[in-house]
């Protein structure tokens, strides 16, 4: 039987593969023109951490069985989950030139039907965490021992149906399903603690019966701490607050709401390229 | 000729397909008692899932579990299920989600609930999503057949199954073939078309219309709509009669105008059902009769036709 473990990358590599996805998530914003890069910079060393530490997968071939699953329910953050895909060979490097592009595989979000690997069609927030748990309730039917890792953003979760399924996932008891929140603290109209302010997150998800973990989404000690300490739940589904900083990487975008949804100009990217350079991650 | 509610049908109907297919799962938000998905419940506990009134949830989850080899049936009243169209229109029409949608308390015919209960626009809802098989059963043969074949269909459909009791029309579960309109009566000029409910109506209209000799068709698949049918209809028929227990904005009869409109149908299409307006508390007797769509009320407006 086929086996295709967690790479277990070090620290130190997983930096260095944040890194190189953070150059093309960029450059295939700036060649797109359009798209999403304060998301997907908060997103991409949880991201990095799951593909490239934490998941079982075999990159050749996206239906196999005893997968873990990761659904993207912030659809947006997409160019992070491209980036990995490529870095981990399973779609072509090439294609990210392809982003947002007519008869492109590279939708604006994600699309199930014409990329593999991706799990749920998603960017209309707040459904990816049913559809999370709709695949850790069937690998428990199957007696798979495989895992499903949802991200959702922070605006995201002031959406009624994230609530409805943080209700249900403990009541069915799935320590299978964990959910991460990219808490970067922005979206379009302004700081999420102004727009519809979400505090005290932590408390608001114990309180439905997760087992809550808040780390900073940056570290990746933190992170893989986190998902280790996840696997050892008995009943409870985790959750991951993860403490993150918008356009983190590039000092121009660092927490600016601005470039929530804006792609760099050339001369922009290259401005970020030269921020990261290896070692400065 | 007995009579059954076609919910209790799928009750009967899925508990029993449960028993040969292992990856049939039912989902429910606190209904199962009126939905009847409480048989398949009672049968196969492991493979429920009460999901509580909470029913964008319980569409998002029956996604993921359609996405990992399982065949989920979604319960809840018509109006409730399509009600949380974004999660359907993403989570399983774009998604291309194997999911059964389940939505019983079709119509007016829902009774003394009155109109929070009843699905009125729910087909016009799903007729709106590319690759959604739309399916309206009249009867307890027809229905069992429309659960076999959304069991076996690879892709989302909706079945639209109601709370009161329908007289048995079809001898044969053979009689339903998905997007084939069944020919009840053949006619000569004048054809009426029911759908679900207003199937039994139609056809009790046409004794009384028998120096007419209408047409008498059950269109149970409202989408894909039976076009070649309804082209043969035009080809011979002065008057086309649609006759549904939803709001004629977006049901059976806009289907119908849809394909006549490409034949340059030279006739008449009469469009009874609800008249694009809200529903009220009644027996589903009264509320036919009422809302212009009990066989009296189609006798009268087919006499009206020259």
């Amino acid at each position: 039987m086929s086996n295709f473990p967690p790479l277990k990358l070090s620290v130190d590599e997983l930096k260095a593969v944040s890194l190189e996805c953070r150059r093309d998530i960029l450059t295939m914003l700036e060649k797109a023109q359009s798209g999403h890069p304060g998301g997907s910079l908060s997103a991409i060393d949880l991201v990095t951490a799951l593909f490239f530490h934490e998941m079982r997968m075999d990159p050749k071939n996206s239906q196999w069985e005893d997968r873990d699953r990761f659904v993207l329910s912030k659809g947006h953050g997409v160019p992070a989950l491209y980036a990995v895909l490529a870095k981990r060979g399973a779609i072509p490097h090439a294609d990210l030139a392809t982003l947002r592009r007519i008869n492109s595989r590279l939708q604006g979000h994600p699309d199930r039907v014409l990329l593999p690997f991706v799990e749920a069609s998603t960017g209309s927030l707040g459904q990816g965490l049913s559809i999370a748990q709709g695949i850790a309730l069937a690998l428990k039917l199957q007696k798979k021992s495989s895992r499903v890792f949802c991200l959702m953003g922070d605006g995201e979760t002031q959406e009624g149906q994230v609530w409805e399924t943080a209700m249900s996932a403990p009541k069915f008891r799935l320590n299978n399903l964990v959910a991460i929140l990219d808490n970067n603290n922005g979206q379009i109209d302004g700081h999420v603690t102004e727009v519809m302010d979400l505090e005290p997150i932590a408390e608001k998800w114990r309180a439905f019966n997760w087992a809550v973990q808040e780390i900073n989404g940056h570290s990746f000690p933190e992170i893989i701490a986190a998902l280790e300490k996840s696997r050892t739940e008995k009943e409870k589904p985790t959750l991951i607050l993860a403490r993150t900083v918008k356009g983190k990487g590039v000092s121009f975008m660092e927490n600016q709401i601005g470039w929530h949804g804006v792609a760099p100009n050339a001369e922009e990217l290259k401005k970020a390229l030269q921020e990261l350079q290896g070692g400065k991650s | 000729m007995g009579a059954k509610a076609t919910r209790d049908s799928f009750g009967e109907a899925i508990r029993d397909l449960g028993k040969e297919n292992p990856s049939i799962v039912v989902l429910d938000a606190d209904l199962s008692v009126s939905t009847k998905s409480v048989n398949f419940a009672k049968a196969f506990p492991e493979r429920f899932f009460q999901m509580g009134i909470a029913e964008a949830n319980m569409i998002g989850t029956a996604a993921g579990l359609s996405f990992t080899g399982m065949v989920p049936f979604c319960c809840s009243f018509g109006c409730f299920l399509t009600g949380k169209y974004e999660t359907i229109r993403v989570s399983v029409g774009y998604s291309r989600a194997n999911v059964k949608l389940v939505g019983t308390h079709a119509g007016l015919g829902t009774g003394e609930d009155g109109y929070t209960q009843m699905g009125t626009e729910d087909m016009n809802l799903m007729r709106g999503l590319p690759g959604m098989v739309v399916l309206n059963p009249s009867d307890d043969k027809t229905t069992r057949a429309a659960v076999k074949f959304a069991a076996q269909h690879t892709g989302p459909v909706y079945l639209r199954l109601t709370r009161q009791k329908l007289p048995d029309v079809h001898a044969s579960e053979a009689d339903f073939q998905m997007g084939r309109g069944i020919v009840l009566k053949t006619g000569t000029d004048i054809a009426l078309i029911g759908t679900g409910s207003t199937v039994s109506e139609v056809l009790k209209a046409s004794e009384k219309l028998k120096s007419r000799n209408p047409w008498v068709i059950d269109m149970h698949t409202i989408k894909p709509i039976d076009g070649a049918l309804i082209k043969k209809l035009a080809a011979t028929c002065k008057h086309i009669i649609t006759v549904e227990d939803h709001n004629v904005v977006g049901g059976l009869g806009s289907a119908v105008a849809e394909v006549l409109s490409e034949v340059g149908f030279p006739g008449k299409l009469l469009r009874l059902g609800v008249q694009d307006t809200y529903g009220e508390s009644g027996l589903p007797d009264e509320l036919y009769e009422k809302y212009g769509f009990s066989s009296e009320k189609i006798v009268e407006r087919v006499g009206e036709l020259a």
